[in-house]
């Protein structure tokens, strides 16, 4: 479960301490049988269910009024980009 | 003081709007040391406000509806200008670049924005004790949480710091606190109010409404933030009727439905007592009670947790240290300034939710637990449509105790997650509710009683809350009043 719970961490991009891990670990398993409590539903009862209407607009551009005070709030800019580490060694 | 009395008075001269607004930083001097409320007092903007509104009056021009009106923001509300950290380390001076759709509503109406109120770390959490910054404390017994995620917005309204409130509710988060502290909490129908500029957690369900002392102010803030916005595709276009014009009609003939479910066994016996009693109240007053049942009410607590948190991992990716808020000063590449920038950003139920949310939508589990968990929120939808053919309001407790002690539950996510029990069956749902004081402990802390009603039915709530009040006033200790 330790391997699972970095896994998991992996793919959500989250760096976490060991204590951090141990913890989480420990609490997964609970909240995991909280969880299994949906398992009991027989699947015919589900069928059909669960479809939430998808409300789409067309994806036009606006203009912003702002636009410098949005990509101000990057942490380290260059010029008009964003400033990241390097990708490639 | 109540929002719809001073909107009145400013309107009507017999108050200035600086006045009103001196009167509550005087309240926010003595009462804020003690309790936390807020993350940011915006002094500085309000006086500036407070002056525009007194100034538009003196040259004649029609105030709004809440005009001087001293109203604070949960800090996951952008106001341009102005920080908006969500109570997270992660966007500690974020600069909001726009206003949100109902900050925008607020100012069209000379609102004064008072300040941005504590949080629950990207509203995650039922006692605002997950706040990066520090907890808030409940103004009826600083021992106690005020409820959350929107606790500093219930706990400002509550001391007379500010005379209205929003908040975001996604599992109760409006409601319990309310319930917490003894105020009227509204979560409005999903789509009612637009949420452009509101810092997503979990978008199927996140809903902003108000936190007041009466119905008439709930009503008059509904009034103010529900329709359409191009800006938010989710809000619908459906017409806005005008919700202070039914509080006085009554509650004769409107049929109130208990479900059972929410009446089991191991409830709290004053909640359970008051909340009846409120019920006998409504009774009196002409209302027809029956039972009803929700049969699939038990599921909605899992099914939550497993949505809410799969929402906010996606929701939540944004954070990477590239275009927001914090950046890990000692990360070497591109992947270390994602893990670490996050890593020490977030705070431990916002990671234990994101660790949760991309589980059950990883590969191998998501039919188990998200597509199951969608399914199992259709049945849910399904037991409110079926019983609301047959009553038109429910009636229910907001949450199962009252306020329960700093530190009670923050060792353990899933009794802390229980807490919402009452209160998520009808985020899931997505209609509307609202939870309204009924009562106060032995201990001396508010009972809330929840009324839920159908989709887009906010009228019929406040009709039988104003009606209850009125019948029942709620006995509000003389020191929280400004």
């Amino acid at each position: 479960m330790p391997e699972e719970v970095r896994r998991i961490a992996q793919l959500a991009r989250l760096r976490l301490s060991d204590e951090e891990a141990a913890l989480y670990q420990g609490q997964f398993s609970r909240i995991l049988d909280l969880f299994s409590q949906i398992s009991k539903l027989q699947a015919p009862a589900l069928d059909g269910h669960g479809q939430i209407p998808s409300i789409l607009r067309e994806d036009e551009v606006l203009p912003f009024s702002n636009p410098e005070a949005l990509v101000g709030l990057a942490p380290e800019r260059e010029g008009g980009y964003y400033k990241v580490k390097k990708v490639m060694e | 003081m109540n929002a719809s009395s001073i909107a009145r008075d400013v309107a009507s001269g017999k108050v200035s709007a600086q006045e009103v607004l001196s009167r509550h930083l005087g309240s926010i001097r003595v009462s804020e040391p003690q309790v936390g409320a807020f993350i940011r007092v915006m002094e500085t903007e309000a006086m500036a406000m407070a002056k525009a509104v007194d100034e538009k009056r003196r040259q004649g021009a029609r105030l709004g509806r809440l005009a001087g009106v001293p109203v604070a923001l949960k800090d996951n509300l952008q106001v341009s200008g102005v920080e908006t950290t969500c109570g997270s380390r992660i966007l500690q001076g974020h600069v909001a670049a726009y206003d949100a759709a109902v900050v925008k509503r607020l100012k069209s109406e000379d609102a004064v924005l008072l300040g941005k109120t504590n949080m629950d770390e990207f509203a995650m959490g039922s006692s605002t004790e997950n706040s990066s910054f520090h907890p808030t404390k409940n103004p009826w017994n600083l021992g106690c949480v005020p409820g959350g995620s929107s606790g500093g917005s219930a706990a400002a309204v509550t001391c007379g710091m500010a005379s209205l409130a929003l908040g975001s509710d996604t599992g109760g988060s409006i409601r319990q606190p309310a319930a917490f502290c003894g105020l009227v909490g509204l979560k409005p129908s999903y789509g009612r109010v637009s949420r452009y500029g509101l810092v997503a957690f979990a978008s199927s369900l996140d809903q902003i409404g108000p936190l007041s002392r009466t119905t008439e102010d709930a009503a008059l803030a509904l009034s103010i933030l529900a329709g359409p916005d191009a800006q938010d595709s989710t809000c619908s276009k459906k017409s806005v009727p005008d919700y202070s014009a039914v509080l006085g009609q009554g509650v004769k003939g409107l049929r109130v439905g208990l479900p059972k479910e929410y009446f089991l066994p191991g409830l709290d016996a004053e909640v359970e007592g008051s909340v009846r009693g409120a019920v006998e109240v409504l009774r009196q007053l002409g209302a027809e009670i029956c039972e009803v049942s929700l049969p699939h009410t038990r599921y909605a607590v899992a099914a939550y947790y497993i949505l809410a948190p799969a929402e906010a991992s996606s929701n939540l990716a944004r954070y990477d240290g590239v275009r927001y808020g914090r950046r890990s000063p000692s990360a070497r590449n591109l992947e270390e300034l994602y893990e670490l920038s996050r890593g020490e950003g977030f705070g431990p139920e916002v990671k234990r939710r994101i660790l949760l949310g991309t589980y059950v939508l990883s590969a191998g589990y998501c039919d188990a637990y998200y597509n199951r968990a969608s399914r199992v929120r259709g049945l849910i939808r399904q037991d409110f449509k079926e019983v609301f053919k047959k009553v038109d309001l429910l009636a229910t407790p907001t949450a199962p105790t009252a306020a329960f002690r700093l530190g009670e539950k923050s060792s353990d996510p899933v009794s802390m997650y229980l807490s919402d029990v009452f209160t998520i069956p009808s985020s899931m749902a997505g209609n509307a509710s609202l939870s309204i004081p009924c009562g106060v402990n032995r201990a001396g802390l508010p009972i809330g009683l929840q009324l839920i009603a159908d989709d887009f039915q906010e009228q019929t709530l406040l009709r039988a809350a104003s009606a209850f009040e009125k019948a029942k006033p709620f006995p509000r200790p003389e020191k929280f009043s400004s």
